[in-house]
Parts: structure tokens; sequence; C-alpha cells
């Protein structure tokens, strides 16, 4: 029989906040132990929460970015459970009535595209972290308090690449909208996973197993490689599975059970006293709407569509946003927008890297690019003369016309001048005259270098190249 | 004998430089030592702090000053034992915080102490303000001024019995179900519980985080008032604290209560209430009348419920407020094992039963299977409770009640049995219910023996100003806050 997975994931990442979600404390990575922290965060006796706004904010806005919903009545829960890491043992989540509802995620799977839906993406605060010694544990609270915003899936998901996929597009998307830095490293982002096995064609879903302690995305992946052939085993050999929360172990690239569904958790949620329901009004709203930006699937797509650039340059303008911005800040000067993303692909960005400058830095004129495709393109300098110009343009800010004025290096398109040029190369070469009538044709590229040499490089050398021949065959 | 004086002539007397608030202090500091012996109205005392603040507030003094400009400057302020004051211990009541100090002032005290006044003691209380007598205090059952043998009310217990034992000029409590207006009423003193949100919790260690707020207990109405203004406004600390100025409460004092409606709630006038009190009680009543008052009769329908929603409620939020008290961070901590063992050690050991009979009660109403029966019920029979209150505040200004049913009973007559000494709170708890202001002044006294009886006064939400003034009216027109309890 043929077995099918279905998955969800619940993936958590740490706001971009300059404090915590309650307190000032710094929102910050790596500090010693214990030297972000205050009574807030601590949990000590008498203190009192206050929402961090820009967490409402960046939360509301994760929800417009993910295509969700932003309900006109959120509220914040406690859900209860002891655990050293926790100050307050227990933690200031949304239950039933989160910030952000429905969304989707929308991302290239083997060439396709392909949406995975979400049911809500809801704010909490994050735990301490618990360190343990030869006879000793000990608890840094540092991390305890700062804002965390858990995305939830719906079980849309078949397949351990495509979990993986769906996890670096969500990453994507929140670094992208500003919402998360998403560092692994860091651990600003951690994710568990629901999956559950039935037969091909089956409608009711199996036992749902929960999968947790990844700490990156491959480690999600390894996971679901890993469980979902184990459950099919199980079922194949007639075994049954029971409901469960099991642990990735990295090192022996497998999981463990943790506890089985007798033993779950009863968190005992109810709405938390200390804050208000939030009430987003139509202004706030609004503000907040103002910084959506425009996703990099979309972005992709469009740069592709608008400008005809092909899957290579919109990716790098995707990646690499500044110079995706400043490239559409500039191609509408120009009727060729692939030469331009070659030369702003190519050239500028070598540049800013050889020199450690940013977009920023650039003396230039926004112009000065376009005008100097319009000189390659209507023959006026040669490529290899832009290459030139566009170095002092850069350096010192001249206009590429400017540039080419100053140097005297201005291309001869003249049928004249270059005429006068190719009498004088065809008659101080005989023998390579000769050569081409007698069907070698690479003496003409030698009469043409000579040509070139004669007007000091500045000779069209296509238009040369036609006279040469002109002049050889007549 | 300066520690007898109210707030307001001790401010007076400062002002006008007939005395220091050293002497003041000292004064204070005299009569504890004398009388809490006996009375056991303080946990701790810290004198030179005490005495270096009243130094501080004496020299802080402008030369011309009034006692309207600073009225707390130099006054001694006790306060209960649930409040953070920087540096000094903060147990609750209860043995599990061990030698816990506060790092950190409570909102009410940084104001307290901007005022000037002279913030100092640790006031005895029931642990973690759970209960009414405080006979539930860790370490000591705090007595009743009027008679040794005698609770003080709970859980300000130590609040009220040191203000009325002169050990303090004023002092701050908690009410979460009427603990600052009860033992006011069986100490005989001046209590207030402000409207919620009226007064910062920044720094009150929570039992019941909706229902819970810090309130003045005073000699007078004047003296609730002076501190309330003090300690009012809103807290950037305190999320449910409310957006509004706080009025000049004492100068607005007038006395003129001419055409205030005065709703008389039908529900709280039915049996059970003890003779002298209901005897009071109703001739207080006919003194309001007198002062110009209107009396209605109005109805609040779901009253019978408030005791049982209350100890929902209350019990649910105390579960998970009180979950921090786990031995990992700070406190008393017993070794276990493993986590499990050590909460359990620890909380165990550092309970007393009235507490982990309240989390029980609090974890079991939240359960699975349990929560839409008995928690989510309470909250919607709480929002009928406030609305009879809302409704009824539509035809009057002000609602007038007894405090509690009886007078002080006797140390050690209802600790076996908590559903009767939940009942004691059966006229103060619908005030927290409802989010309401809610008021205690002497009244009079029982017989044989001669105990305090508390009239309450319920205000509308923000209707603080309404309150005080009728309460004023009707204390300037009687002797009864004259009256002093004779401290062996």
């Amino acid at each position: 029989m043929e077995y099918e997975a279905v998955i969800g994931l619940e993936t958590h990442v740490q706001l971009k906040t300059k404090s915590k979600m309650w307190c000032g404390c710094a929102n910050e990575f790596g500090a010693p132990p214990n030297t972000n922290v205050c009574p807030v965060c601590l949990g000590l006796p008498g203190v009192l929460p206050v929402p961090n706004e820009e967490a409402l904010r960046l939360t509301a806005l994760a929800g417009l970015l993910l295509q969700g919903d932003i309900p006109r009545f959120a509220k914040f829960d406690r859900k209860n459970y002891f655990y050293p890491d926790m100050p307050k043992n227990y933690q200031i989540t949304q239950y039933d009535q989160p910030s952000t509802i429905n969304g989707q995620v929308e991302f290239e799977l083997d060439g396709r595209l392909t949406r995975v839906r979400l049911t809500r993406a809801h704010l909490e605060e994050d735990v301490g972290k618990n360190f343990h010694f030869d006879r000793s544990s000990g608890v840094d609270f540092n991390r305890a308090g700062v804002p965390l915003l858990e995305i939830v899936s719906e079980p849309d998901l078949t397949s351990a690449d495509m979990a993986y996929a769906y996890l670096n597009a969500l990453k994507d998307i929140l670094i992208y909208g500003g919402i998360s830095d998403c560092d692994m490293e860091k651990g600003m982002v951690r994710c568990d996973v629901n999956v559950s096995v039935r037969p091909k064609g089956q409608k009711e879903l199996g036992q749902k197993i929960e999968i947790k302690n990844m700490n990156s995305f491959s480690g999600a992946r390894k996971a679901l490689e890993y469980e979902i052939p184990r459950q099919i085993e199980v079922l194949q050999k007639g075994g049954k599975l029971v409901q469960e929360t099991r642990r990735w172990n990295d090192v022996a690239g497998i999981t463990e059970s943790m506890r089985t569904k007798e033993m779950a958790h009863d968190y005992r949620y109810f709405p938390e006293p200390d804050l208000l329901p939030m009430v987003p009004t139509d202004a706030w709203l609004a503000e907040v709407r103002q910084r959506v930006v425009e996703l990099p699937l979309a972005r992709k797509q469009r740069f592709m569509r608008q400008y005809q650039l092909p899957v290579a340059d919109a990716e790098t303008f995707v990646n690499d946003v500044p110079l995706g911005s400043y490239y559409e800040s500039i191609v509408a000067q120009t009727k060729s927008p692939k030469s331009v993303a070659n030369w702003v692909i190519n050239n500028l960005r070598a540049k800013l890297t050889e020199t450690q400058t940013t977009l920023a830095d650039l003396k230039f004129p926004a112009t000065a690019i376009p005008e100097l495709v319009g000189l390659v393109e209507s023959g006026q300098i040669s490529s290899k003369t832009a290459q030139e110009v566009f170095a002092e343009t850069f350096a010192t800010g001249e206009s590429p016309a400017q540039v080419v004025q100053k140097k005297g290096l201005l291309q001869v398109s003249d049928t004249g001048a270059i005429e006068k040029f190719c009498d004088e190369a065809i008659a101080a070469n005989p023998k390579s005259v000769e050569d081409f009538r007698a069907g070698k044709g690479a003496a003409l590229n030698f009469l043409k270098g000579q040509v070139m040499k004669l007007s000091k490089g500045k000779a069209n050398p296509a238009r040369a190249g036609e006279i040469l021949e002109q002049k050889l065959k007549g | 004998m300066l520690n007898r004086l109210t707030l307001t002539e001790v401010s007076a007397q400062l002002a006008q430089r007939k005395v220091s608030a050293r002497e003041v202090m000292q004064a204070c500091l005299d009569q504890i030592h004398r009388v809490d012996p006996k009375i056991h109205a303080f946990l701790s005392v810290n004198p030179e702090d005490a005495l270096a603040q009243a130094e501080a507030a004496d020299k802080a003094r402008q030369p011309d000053a009034t006692a309207t400009h600073r009225p707390l400057l130099g006054v001694p302020i006790a306060i209960k034992d649930v409040l953070a004051v920087k540096n000094q211990p903060l147990s609750c009541g209860s043995k599990i915080l061990g030698r816990y100090v506060s790092p950190y002032d409570a909102t009410v005290i940084e104001k307290l102490k901007a005022a000037g006044a002279v913030v100092f003691g640790r006031l005895n209380m029931d642990e973690f303000a759970m209960g009414s007598s405080t006979e539930n205090s860790a370490f000591i059952a705090t007595r009743n001024p009027w008679d040794a043998s005698r609770i003080p009310g709970g859980s300000s217990g130590g609040s009220a019995a040191a203000v009325v034992a002169d050990e303090c000029i004023a002092s701050l409590g908690s009410d979460t179900g009427g603990s600052v207006r009860q033992p006011a009423a069986l100490c005989g003193c001046v209590g207030l519980k402000p409207t919620y949100g009226r007064v910062s919790r920044y720094g009150l260690v929570a039992f019941a985080s909706s229902l819970d707020q810090i309130g003045p207990l005073g000699k007078t109405v004047k003296d609730a008032a002076l501190v309330l203004e003090a300690i009012s406004g809103y807290d950037v600390r305190d999320a449910t604290s409310i957006q509004q100025d706080v009025p000049a409460y004492a100068q607005t004092l007038n006395g003129d209560i001419k055409g205030l409606k005065l709703g008389l709630p039908k529900e709280y006038f039915v049996g059970g209430i003890d003779p002298e009190v209901n005897q009071a009680v109703r001739v207080a009543i006919q003194q309001l009348e007198k002062l110009g008052a209107e009396l209605v009769e109005i109805s609040l329908p779901h009253t019978d419920y408030a005791i049982a929603t209350y100890y929902i409620i209350a019990t649910a939020e105390a579960s998970a407020n009180l979950a921090r008290f786990d031995g990992i961070r700070y406190g008393q901590r017993v070794a276990g094992a493993d986590p499990i063992a050590l909460y359990c050690q620890t909380r165990g050991a550092g309970f007393g039963p009235e507490v982990k009979r309240r989390i029980l009660l609090g974890t079991y109403v939240l359960s699975s299977g349990y929560h839409d029966a008995y928690y989510l019920r309470a909250q919607k029979v709480r929002t009928l409770i406030r609305q009879d209150f809302l409704k009824a505040f539509e035809q009057v200004d002000l609602m007038v009640t007894p405090t509690m049913p009886t007078p002080a009973f006797k140390i050690g007559e209802k600790v076996d049995d908590p559903l009767q000494m939940y009942l004691s709170d059966i006229f103060t708890i619908s005030c927290n219910l409802a989010g309401i202001c809610g008021l205690s002044l002497p009244c009079g006294f029982s017989q044989n023996p001669k105990l305090p009886i508390g009239l309450q006064l319920l205000g509308k939400p923000l209707g603080e100003g309404i309150l005080l003034n009728a309460a004023q009216a009707y204390e300037q027109s009687t002797a009864w806050h004259r009256e002093k309890p004779v401290l062996g």
C-alpha cells in the first residue's frame, strides 16, 4: 500500500524590535548571561507587563505580508506550565483570539508555484535558556520576554522537501518585511512539526505526532525524512501509532518519544488580566499597511515580466534589494533594460565590492548608466571603451558623455574617415591583402587591427570590417 | 502624642513648623514599641531608615510652604507587606519569599516618596492577601486594637490596626474583595478601595489581577482623600491603569450632599446581619438623609452569585499569579531531585493552607473540561453583576450598605470554616467584581464588648470625589471617628 504524509508546521521567529515584549530591556543576542534583565522580565513579585507597540505593529505587518486578516479584536492569554526557564511559570501568548488569522505562503517547488495556507500568526513571549553544568544548572534570562511570533500552517505540506522550501520562503518574506532577522544561528527561528501518515486516497488523518527540538530548517527536513518512513513502517508492519510528542535527536539522527497524549500538559489558558484586549483602529492599521513591501516571489516575477530580465538577473535583484531598487530607479531612462541590468549587476556591483562602498556613496548621477548604454548602442563608443569610461565615471562622478569628450574617446563611425585608414592599411600590408584574396579570412582581422591602430582605437570596428571587406572584394 | 493626630492635623503642624517630621516619626516608633508587642500590626520596622527619611523631609521643607503645598511631606505612612519598597523586605505574609528584599519601588511608593511621605514598616496581612482576619499570616495574628482577643479583619489587618492604634498616621492596604474596607470597618477607621485602574498596581504583588486595587487607610475621610490623591493616576507600567487626570480630592470636600441620590440595595438589607450592625447602619442612613441625601431603594439582582463568582475568578487568577513562587529565582527553596520535586517541596513547605486551598481551587476551575462550566460562566456572571451596578447608578449617585455583617469575631472562631470566613466579604466583594469604588467609615459601636461598626459607601467608576464628599459630610456630623481604643 502507498502512504502519504500530512504535515503542518509551527514556526517561531523572534521579532526585530529594539526592546523586549513587556519591558525596556534590550532585545539583543550574545550579551553576557542575565545582563539584559529587569524586574519585569525576571517575573519578580509585583511586576506587570506593558506591550511593546512595535511588536504589535510587526505582528500585524507580518499578517498582511502573509496575506492574512487582522481581526478587530485580539487578546493575550496566560498559558500555565512550570519550567525553570519561565520566570512567571506562565507564558503570555494568544490562545483563541490571535492578532492575525488566515494567510498563505507562496513559493516555487521544483519549478512549480506552490501554496501553503496559514491558520494564524500569534504573538507571545520567549522564555529563558537553561544551561547544565557538572553539578548544577543555570538559567540565562536575557532571552526571556523577547517578542516571538508563532506562525501556524495548515496541514498542507506533503514532504520533507516541501517543508524545507516552505520554511525558506517564509524566512525570506519575514526578512524582506523587516519582521525578523531570522538568524538561525542566534536561535531567532525555531520550528515544531506535526506529521501523520495515511494510506493514499484515505480521507481521515492518521495519528498526529509532534516533533520538537529542531533548531534549523535542515534539521526539520532531516527529522521529517526520518519520521515519515518510520511511521509508514510501523503501519506496514501492522503496528499502531499513538498521538505523542517526539524529540528530534540531531546527533543520532532519530526522533525519540517525549510524552504521549495522556501525559500532555493541561495549559489552563485564560485571558491575561494584566493586559487590555487589542482593538486596532483604522488609522493604526493604515500606518502598518504603509510598511507593506513587495514579497520576494512577486518581485522576481515582476522583474522578469516588466523588464524582460532572465531568471538569474531577477533573482539577483530580489536577493540584493538595494541593488534592485537602484536598478528600478534608473531603468526608465533606457530602451535597453537588459543592458542596464548587465551594467548594474556586472560592473557597478563589482566596483562597489572593490571599493567597499555602497549605493549611498555613488558619486555619479542616476542618468550615468543609461547614458553609457546609449553611447555603446548608438556606436559612439565601443564596449571596451565603455569599461574605461565607467571606471572614470565611478571614480569622479563625471557623466559618461563628459568623460568621452574629455578624453577624446568618441568612436569614429564616419565612413570617409574610416575609408582613409582602410586605404592606408591596405597599402601598407600587400601580403595580407593577398592572403585574404587567397581565401584566408583571418587576414581581414589583421587588417582590421591595423585600422584600429591607425585610428588610435576610435574607429568603429564593425564599420571598419565592412569597409575593408568592400574594398578588398571590390 | 503626635502619633495620635490625624494626617490633616500633622500636616498642618509640620507646615507651621510647630513640630518636625522627625518628632512625628519618633512618636510613631515609640507607640509601636509600646503597643505593637500586643497588636502585632507590623512584621518589621526599620527605625533608622524611617528617621532618616523624616529628617530628609524636614530639610526639604520650603520656608514659606503651606500644608496644601505638599500635604504628605514628612508624614509617616506604613505599608502593607504586599507592596514592593526598594531595599525593604517583601514577604506578603508568607514564608515562601524567605528573606526576599525588593529591588524596586511600587509606583504608589514612588509617588508617596515623591510627595515627601516617610514610607516605613511592613504591615501584617493574610498570606498573599487571602483571608478576612489576618489569621492567615504565616508569621502572627494581628489583634484588634479594641479587643486583643479579636481579629482586626483582613487581609489588610495590619494596615487597619496600625492606624487605629496610632502606630502610624495613615497606611496603604490592598483590596481584592474587601481587604481594605473590611478591616477598616472592624478596627474603626476609614478605608477606601479606588476604582479599578485609578491606582497603578505596579509593585503590588498580585493576588487576583482583575480585582486588586491599592487603597489608603486613614483616621479621617480627608486623610484618605489626601493619600488617594498622591497615589492615583495613569502609569505607563500598568496597562490597566486609567488615563484620566486626578482631581484634587481633599480640596473639593465641602460637606454638602443636598440632593444626593443615595441607593439602598435591597439585597443587602436581608437577614444575617447582626442586630447592632443593622441598627447602627440604619441610624447612619437616617443621618445621611438629614444631611440632605435622598434615599432610593434599588436592586442588584445578581448579588447572590457574587461570592461564588468571586471565588472562581480570584482563585483562577491567583493560581497563575502565585506560580512564580517556585524556589528557582528567589525566596525560600527546598531542594528536590529534579525541578518538579523542587517545586513541590518548595511550595509545599512555603505556602500556608488557605493559599494552597485557593491555588487548588483556581487550578481546578481552569482545568480542561471544567473551564467552561466554572471560569467562563463566572466571567459571564461577573459581567451581569457589573451591569447591575451600572444600571443602578443611572438612578443614584452612591449606594450605602453595611461593610461587614458583624463586628470583629474572635481569633480562631472561623479558621476551621473557610466558607463562613468567605461570607465575611459578602458586602464588599461585588464592588471589586464591578470595578467600582467603595469606602468604609465608622458609624457606631456594638455595646458589649465595644467594637467598631463600619458603613460602606459605593461609588460610580471614577466617582471617588462624590464618594469622599458624602463620607466626609457624614463623618463631620458624627463623632465616631474621634473614638480611640484604650491600649493597655
